[in-house]
């Protein structure tokens, strides 16, 4: 494995938009040091910002880490990431339509039939719908690495229900109310725009028989789910109400939600539950989170609802590696961001090539999510790659494997000190009637020395993303 | 042949209900083989909702009782001038992907004895002579025999037991012709079947399995044949649950009784 | 506003004060314990949990009425709704779920108590000595009572905590004096006796509501006394005409705000003009128990109005 990149110093140098937090860093005594984190974690505890993590006991409310050593973007490095971001989401919703149209890139043969079509997020129900303005992922949740000073590559795609960005409005909020004079010395695109970009984005797709102001609510499996505190923080922020299931029904064509002051109809539903939940009467049957009937209402028109059930099918790990060969398919441009080399392990030459070097690379499930279920090689004992390989056997079409890379590291505040640890980066690209997205995303950070797992459910903590201004 | 439909589903709760919400597949397909003359559906204080075409060609309508009620009633009513197309659903318009229906679902999982019986295929010339030995291998797997099964029985718990109804012999028949790489999908309709003197079940389901150059055909193992003109079709779907005629939940439901009446006659032109 | 909002914002203010009431139940409890009695405490101690309504979940799980079992009961105990612990976290859930409702001053007061709470069920139980428990509850649910006041938004959130908290409390003294006069007096010859007195005293005592009793009656205290004070006198913070005449102040205030008048509105008006025109007198030749009664009926009833008409999301 080559050394990583490290994003403040590069042969002894700090790195441009580093400057001024060398100064910063030097200026903080540890005991100031112990003093901001603390009230940082305070602020964060009464604000109520919180995450469960999922299959431990334990304190439900376990906040999440937060590094206050700050990640910086360039206005130059940021503009070429924007343009790869929105690209790659215009992509990937082109892609949707298609699939659930007339599936030219299949006919064209750019991409194999059964991987679209016997996958399981495909979502045979809405074949021949086309929601309003032709979206399907609203909210565009794309997982980017850095490897070197110009190099990015996706890691993944999130294009159902992407979740983070309270972490990014939060990690701004506390730094600029715990460090000011660093915002008066840097110049740091604002972020706060984000919630009113996304109800214009969700307003801007209501359903055609929606007149006047549209109404919107954000649907949540519940407060025991670990992402509650976001799902209730964008609410507020949007100016929007919570809802469960349980507060909305349908009544003819249309869904309602039960109110003090009676039924009201709801136009947009921006929800954070699973397709599988959704409707009892469309998918499982045994859901209890879902509203009976409202698969009906979507599907004629009555309501929309965001990320369209079946947008999963495009975010699908075997899917991705067609990514870039749907922004040439589509757009007829390159590929402003590039993938990750990823061997597919349902194919023969790939599954050979995994198995003869799985102690080099990260292994993941298709269909797997928040780090669970995946070998990362190098880090793994004999015994763990040997595990997988066993699994990967049984079933190797559940497997993608990618090489191990060498993630960059920003400095990070450790308990000995200042120490490099790596980050990725997940930017909320927004889609509604325009492409939106706000400078800055979620960068998680691996806390544990060496770890290149970055998820909050492995250890992993956020830190504030800057873009600087021009 | 001009069959006359009258399909009436009663619902009946222990405590009166509230939010009752179904989603029905009920009305007749469009395809070359039946023109509908006339149709109704009506849900006892009920209002009617969202409507619609999907992507499998069936034509979906949403429901809702807003109660409380103690009883629900769907009356299905209607003509259809059916004609003998020997099983193939020419005409029928439809954008879901034949390959959509090579996936498994919870009713019709694979096991090894599915596997063994797809072998039936094995032998066959062509993907046609392929999917009418698997039909037949189903029929003689599964013995009629109503009562043996119940709604919720899988594919391989029907070829375990080695009778069922319709559902099953559809189930099972689903799952190894996709087993044999057809693609394959239960549907649910309706069968005019008083020719030989025994009384059949009105409402019935069979399975259509796609081929190469004649599109989506229909067989019927129950009772060892193609669809013909005495057959009306509603709905598919990858089993019995996603093709169901009528899905419904009720917000506060205490227990169900449901009690189905189906007639199907023959007008006389 | 969500009727799932209206519901945990109602229930949070009824387990607030269901907390206070158990831990009033505590305080006068140990009290009284020390006072000799012909009965002995352990009658007294079953009196109480009467009132609850819990005397029998009581018995099942821990027998023998002493004060550390009943310590256990009334404030640790999970397998106990009412408990003070159960109230708490309930009412705290309830808040978390309608965080966005309530101001950070509200979910501040709220949150220290859970949090607090969990110190304290940490604590050696030798450390802790009941005052300090019934001292700490009461504090604390007038920390949040006092930040929903000072703080929240006049609009419908603010009418429905408010009857959350009217309702509960009117119940609470409503049962507290009915076990007095049903379950703590053992026969007719009592009425008047000094073992009446105080148990009268005790039940101010409950209701926190002794030295306000002297201010505004003076003398011998009365069976007719109490009832006028404890029912009918709208100085008293907790009589029953208090906290049925601000049920019937919210769920106007709610009407109008929505426009529309509703069977709940109808029925606490009536329940307030029945306590209008009652007197000690009217209310001892119903029977005092049978009164009672019918007010917990009539109460249960609102509650049912309330829900059906605002909480369930039915009405339409």
């Amino acid at each position: 494995m080559t050394p990583s990149f490290n994003e403040m110093y590069q042969n002894g140098e700090v790195r441009i938009p580093y400057a001024r937090l060398e100064e910063w860093t030097r200026g903080m005594s540890p005991a100031l040091r112990t003093q901001k984190q603390a009230e940082a974690e305070a602020l964060f505890r009464r604000i109520g910002i919180t995450f469960a993590v999922y299959g431990e006991g334990g304190d439900p409310d376990r906040l999440i880490p937060f590094d206050m050593f700050p990640r910086v973007f360039t206005a130059m490095e940021w503009a070429r990431l924007e343009r790869g971001i929105k690209q790659r989401a215009r992509a990937l919703n082109a892609f949707l339509v298609d699939v659930y149209g007339r599936g030219e890139i299949v006919r064209a043969g750019r991409i194999p039939a059964a991987l679209v079509y016997q996958n399981e997020a495909y979502e045979k129900s809405v074949v021949g719908f086309v929601p309003p303005k032709g979206v399907y992922s609203h909210i565009v949740g794309i997982d980017i690495v850095r490897t070197g000073p110009n190099d990015f590559f996706v890691l993944e795609d999130n294009c159902r229900t992407p979740s983070g960005v309270s972490y990014m409005l939060e990690s701004r909020e506390m730094m600029m109310r715990m460090f000011p004079h660093l915002f008066r010395e840097n110049r740091i695109q604002p972020v706060d725009r984000y919630h009113s970009l996304l109800r214009r984005t969700l307003n801007s797709v209501a359903p055609a028989k929606c007149t006047g102001e549209p109404t919107v609510v954000i649907l949540t499996p519940g407060h025991f789910n670990s992402a509650y505190y976001e799902h209730s923080f964008l609410a507020d922020l949007m100016g929007v109400e919570l809802v469960e299931g349980a507060d909305l029904f349908v009544d003819g064509a249309f869904v309602y939600m039960r109110t003090t002051e009676g039924p009201r109809k709801v136009d947009v539903i921006y929800r954070r539950i699973d397709d599988a939940y959704l409707d009892p009467l469309c998918f499982r049957p045994d859901s209890m989170l879902g509203i009976p009937g409202l698969m009906d209402v979507y599907r004629s028109g009555g309501v929309t609802i965001c990320s369209a059930p079946g947008a999963g099918v495009a975010d699908d790990k075997a899917v991705y590696t067609y990514v870039p060969e749907m922004v040439r398919f589509y757009l007829g441009e390159e590929p402003i961001l590039n993938n990750v080399p990823t061997w597919q392990c349902a194919k023969s030459d790939d599954l050979k090539h995994v198995l003869e070097n799985l102690a080099d690379l990260v292994v993941k499930e298709v269909h797997g999510s928040g780090g669970y279920g995946m070998l990362v090689g190098p880090k793994s004992t004999k015994a763990e790659v040997e595990d997988f390989r066993h699994k990967i056997l049984a079933n190797p079409g559940n497997y993608i494997a990618q090489p191990t890379l060498a993630l960059s590291a920003t400095p990070t505040f450790v308990d000995e000190g200042i120490a490099p640890r790596h980050v990725d980066l997940r930017p909320y690209c927004l889609v509604g009637e325009t492409i939106e997205l706000v400078p800055g995303g979620l960068t998680r950070v691996a806390l544990r020395e060496g770890s290149l797992v970055v998820n909050s459910s492995q250890g992993g903590g956020v830190k504030d993303t800057w873009v600087l201004a021009e | 042949m001009l069959l006359k439909v009258d399909h009436v589903t009663m619902y009946a709760y222990d405590r009166p209900v509230r939010g009752v919400a179904q989603s029905h597949r009920l009305t007749p397909s469009r395809f070359e083989g039946q023109k509908t003359v006339e149709w109704s559906v009506t849900v006892t204080d009920g209002t009617r909702g969202g409507s619609f075409r999907d992507g499998a060609g069936d034509w979906i309508e949403g429901w809702t009782v807003k109660g409380p009620v103690a009883d629900i009633s769907v009356r299905v009513a209607g003509l259809v001038e059916t004609s003998d197309l020997a099983g193939v659903l020419r005409g029928h318009r439809e954008q879901v992907p034949p390959e959509c229906y090579l996936r498994e679902s919870l009713a019709t999982r694979m096991d090894t004895a599915l596997l063994k019986l797809a072998k039936a295929a094995d032998s066959a010339p062509d993907p046609l002579s392929a999917a009418h030995a698997l039909s037949l291998a189903v029929s003689d797997a599964i013995a009629y025999r109503p009562g043996a099964t119940h709604a919720k029985t899988t594919a391989s718990e029907a070829l375990a037991q080695g009778e069922g109804v319709c559902q099953d012999h559809t189930h099972v028949l689903c799952a190894i012709a996709r087993a044999a790489g057809l693609p394959a999908r239960y549907v649910s309709g309706y069968l005019f079947a008083t020719s030989d003197g025994v009384p059949h079940e009105a409402a019935h389901a069979w399975a259509e399995v796609f081929l190469p150059g004649l599109g989506w055909v229909g067989f019927d193992a129950a009772n060892r044949c193609c669809p013909d003109e005495r057959y009306i079709r509603l709905g598919s779907g990858l089993d019995a649950q996603e093709a169901a005629p009528i899905r419904g939940s009720a917000r506060s439901a205490g227990k169900e009784s449901l009690t189905v009446q189906v007639a199907v006659q023959s007008v006389q032109q | 506003m969500l009727s799932r909002t209206a519901d945990n914002l109602y229930w949070l203010a009824r387990y607030m004060e269901r907390a206070e009431t158990a831990a009033r139940l505590l305080e006068v409890g140990a009290r009284i314990s020390l006072l000799p009695t012909e009965q002995g405490y352990r009658n007294e101690w079953d009196s109480l949990l009467r009132s609850t309504g819990s005397a029998d979940g009581f018995a099942k799980k821990y027998g023998e009425a002493v004060q550390r079992n009943i310590e256990s009961f009334l404030f640790f105990d999970r397998d106990n709704p009412s408990s003070v612990a159960s109230s708490i976290t309930a009412a705290r859930e309830n808040g978390r779920i309608v965080r966005t409702a309530l101001t950070t001053q509200v979910w501040d007061a709220l949150n220290t108590a859970f949090q607090e709470l969990r110190q304290i069920e940490r604590a050696p139980r030798s450390e802790l000595e009941l005052s300090r428990l019934t001292d700490w509850t009461m504090k604390h649910a007038a920390m949040v009572r006092g930040a929903i006041d000072a703080t929240l938004l006049r609009g419908d959130g603010y009418n429905f905590l408010n009857l959350g908290y009217y309702l509960e409390r009117g119940d609470a003294t409503a049962r507290l004096m009915d076990v007095k006069y049903y379950v703590l007096l053992p026969r007719a010859g009592y009425v008047g006796t000094g073992a009446d007195n105080d148990q009268w005293m005790m039940l101010l005592r409950a209701l926190s509501a002794n030295r306000a009793f002297h201010w505004a009656y003076g003398g011998e205290i009365t069976a007719a006394k109490i009832a006028h004070f404890l029912i009918l006198n709208p100085q008293c913070p907790r009589s029953l005409i208090t906290c049925v005449a601000g049920a019937n102040n919210h769920l106007s205030r709610v009407a109008k705000l929505y426009g529309q008048s509703s069977q709940a509105q109808t029925r606490a008006t009536a329940l307030l003009t029945l306590l209008e025109q009652s007197t000690p007198e009217t209310i001892f030749d119903e029977g005092l128990h049978d009164f009672l009664s019918r007010f917990i009926g009539l109460t249960a009833d609102l509650a049912v109005s309330i829900n059906d008409t605002y909480l369930s999301g039915d009405m339409a």
